[in-house]
């Protein structure tokens, strides 16, 4: 078979799911946008002009403007690129993180229970508390909430690649590689992890949507990333106090968060489909 | 059956003992001094020295930890700095509030889920099923936060129905305490009503398709009454499951949503110490939420055993 009938093969097994094509249609355009937020964002996100201040939206302020006469939608692209940055730098971490605690865990069967009940101990704490807890400790900055998201999301990541990494290892080329002399941390990588990998994409894309969500909620309360950089989280709050008067300041970044996590879950959602119908793990 | 509890308590001792080495270690993820930290920087040197010695600082670590685990073991949480009470009152004070949140907005969620999800599921691949599953990711992607803000500004602010925060006692007022935890309780509930949906209709199309039911339904039985009877019980054991995890991020959760709706519980009081870094307060909020947390999934496995026969062996 020649290697262009096998790429069409999977580009056509890719479009037979609608949710793929919608959510990574989704994923891509908001990322298109943040990327080039310098040439698409019609005004400078901190600039203030107080006799602009808190107008509707109009032709010239398509999302109207915040107490400070900022351009919201200025705003939001640029907090949105900030939260896709945040989202993206959390799933490395946790990927990382998770692939080698839950696989050493997994494959070492005697590191297993210490690990794990490790894991089981720091998801007792509700998820979005311990990250609250650890930013607002470390002191409000982008790379605290970073530290933060991906000491919350790590367990969960972790528990996944074990288990999948205890089916892998117990398959006959696992026990084949063995016989041929292979090394522990040889048959681990190549033989156990890349055989688990299906689970664990599907796992980092609900864990960019929950970043996403949890970001604007520690700028929400005031530990996220510190004003004036916009970000979801801070524009909303800023636009809590005006939400009579102006709910657009409060509304648009709201939409805009529902936007990139429904683009997420449902890229999760169709690539759960597509690599492995049998898994499952919830957002 | 005994055994099997026995089993799952040993478990979460372990567990346990781990949760409150992590809560009492958050004091050490402060960059400098926890004591000047939570004073500003006019602080004098006694100031600093009363807090140091207020929290236990002026020990060696080991001894700190002694110390707490001593207390802990006592269900002595210590004293905030900022109250000038005892953190485990503080906390029980204010309990009733994020239980009865956490409570309604499950109750609710369930409801609604559980019954949407065997709705989609009878209707595999239909309208019906593609509209419920459409509306239930739509629910996990709104930020909780958020949409308390938007209730705020449309049925209290915009309609005047009920009031846009607060709280009153129900041993004060039944239709009062109804009329502060609507809003809060449907903020929750949204959210995990989506995911409850997509598991509950999952497991029911896992059961749907198996033998039994085919037999129920060719003997002539209404299909709802195969579909209730003979599918749901068998389909209880992932949905306790959810039940189970979904008790984690209630009451996170709550611990947001008492912050949009000014509710007095113990969300806002340990957001309240993480602000003025009031460490005995968050040390010990953060214990009790995780022992909650983990006397919830220990009921869980209890009522899988009641559920589920097979457990039980």
């Amino acid at each position: 078979m020649n290697p262009s009938s096998s790429f069409t093969r999977i580009v056509r097994r890719v479009l037979a799911h609608p949710s793929i094509v919608i959510g990574g249609g989704l994923v891509l355009a908001v990322a298109a946008v943040a990327l080039l937020a310098g040439v698409v964002s019609p005004y400078d996100p901190l600039a203030s002009n107080f006799r602009m201040k808190l107008q509707t939206p109009s032709a010239e302020h398509w999302f109207g403007t915040d107490h400070f006469g900022r351009d919201v939608l200025s705003r939001v692209i640029y907090g949105g690129r900030l939260s896709l940055q945040i989202g993206l730098m959390v799933v490395l971490i946790t990927g990382l993180f998770g692939t080698l605690i839950g696989s050493v865990a997994g494959y070492f069967r005697r590191l297993d229970d210490p690990i794990m009940r490790l894991m089981d101990a720091l998801m007792a704490f509700p998820a979005i508390l311990l990250a609250l807890t650890v930013s607002a400790t470390l002191g409000a900055s982008v790379q605290n909430v970073i530290i933060a998201l991906s000491i919350a999301t790590t367990p969960h990541t972790a528990r996944i690649v074990r288990s999948s990494v205890l089916v892998v290892r117990e398959m006959q080329y696992v026990e084949a590689a063995r016989a041929l002399g292979a090394g522990d941390w040889r048959i681990l990588w190549f033989h156990v992890l890349a055989n688990s990998l299906a689970p664990l994409i599907v796992r980092l894309t609900f864990v960019f949507a929950s970043a996403i969500l949890a970001e604007a909620v520690l700028s929400y309360i005031g530990v996220g990333p510190p004003p004036p950089t916009p970000s979801f989280g801070n524009i909303i709050a800023n636009g809590r106090d005006f939400m009579v008067e102006a709910p657009w300041v409060t509304i648009f970044p709201g939409l805009a968060i529902v936007v990139c996590v429904l683009g997420l879950n449902l890229l999760g959602d169709g690539l759960r489909d597509l690599l492995d119908p049998r898994i499952k793990v919830g957002p | 059956m005994p055994q099997y509890l026995l089993r799952r308590f040993i478990a979460a001792i372990p567990v346990m003992f781990l949760v409150s080495l992590m809560s009492f270690a958050v004091i050490w993820l402060v960059p400098g001094d926890p004591a000047s930290s939570f004073l500003d920087a006019s602080a004098t040197q006694e100031q600093i020295a009363r807090i140091r010695q207020e929290l236990g600082l002026n020990q060696p670590l080991w001894q700190q930890m002694l110390h707490w685990y001593g207390r802990v073991l006592t269900g002595d949480l210590g004293q905030s700095i900022l109250l000038h009470r005892s953190v485990g009152e503080a906390l029980l004070e204010r309990l009733p509030v994020t239980l009865s949140l956490a409570a309604l907005a499950l109750v609710l969620a369930a409801v609604l889920g559980i019954s949407a999800g065997i709705f989609a599921a009878m209707h595999r691949g239909g309208t019906a099923d593609r509209a419920v599953m459409t509306a239930s990711l739509l629910g996990l992607s709104v930020p909780d936060f958020w949409l308390g803000l938007v209730m705020i500004v449309v049925f209290a602010v915009g309609l005047g129905w009920l009031p846009s925060g607060g709280f009153v006692p129900i041993t004060e007022s039944v239709v009062g305490w109804m009329r502060t935890m609507t809003l809060p309780a449907l903020t929750l509930a949204l959210v995990q009503t989506g995911f409850i949906a997509r598991m509950t209709r999952s497991a029911m199309l896992d059961v749907l398709d198996q033998d039994f039911i085919r037999t129920a339904d060719a003997k002539g039985l209404k299909h709802g009454f195969v579909v209730l009877r003979h599918g749901l019980p068998n389909a209880m054991l992932p949905i306790l499951t959810v039940l189970g995890i979904i008790a984690g991020s209630l009451l996170g959760g709550a611990v947001v949503v008492e912050q949009v709706f000014s509710l007095p519980g113990v969300g806002r009081l340990i957001i309240g110490a993480i602000m003025s870094r009031d460490f005995p307060v968050i040390q010990g909020g953060l214990l009790f939420l995780a022992a909650i947390y983990v006397v919830i999934n220990l009921m869980v496995d209890l009522l899988y055993a009641v559920v589920d026969p097979r457990v039980r062996l």
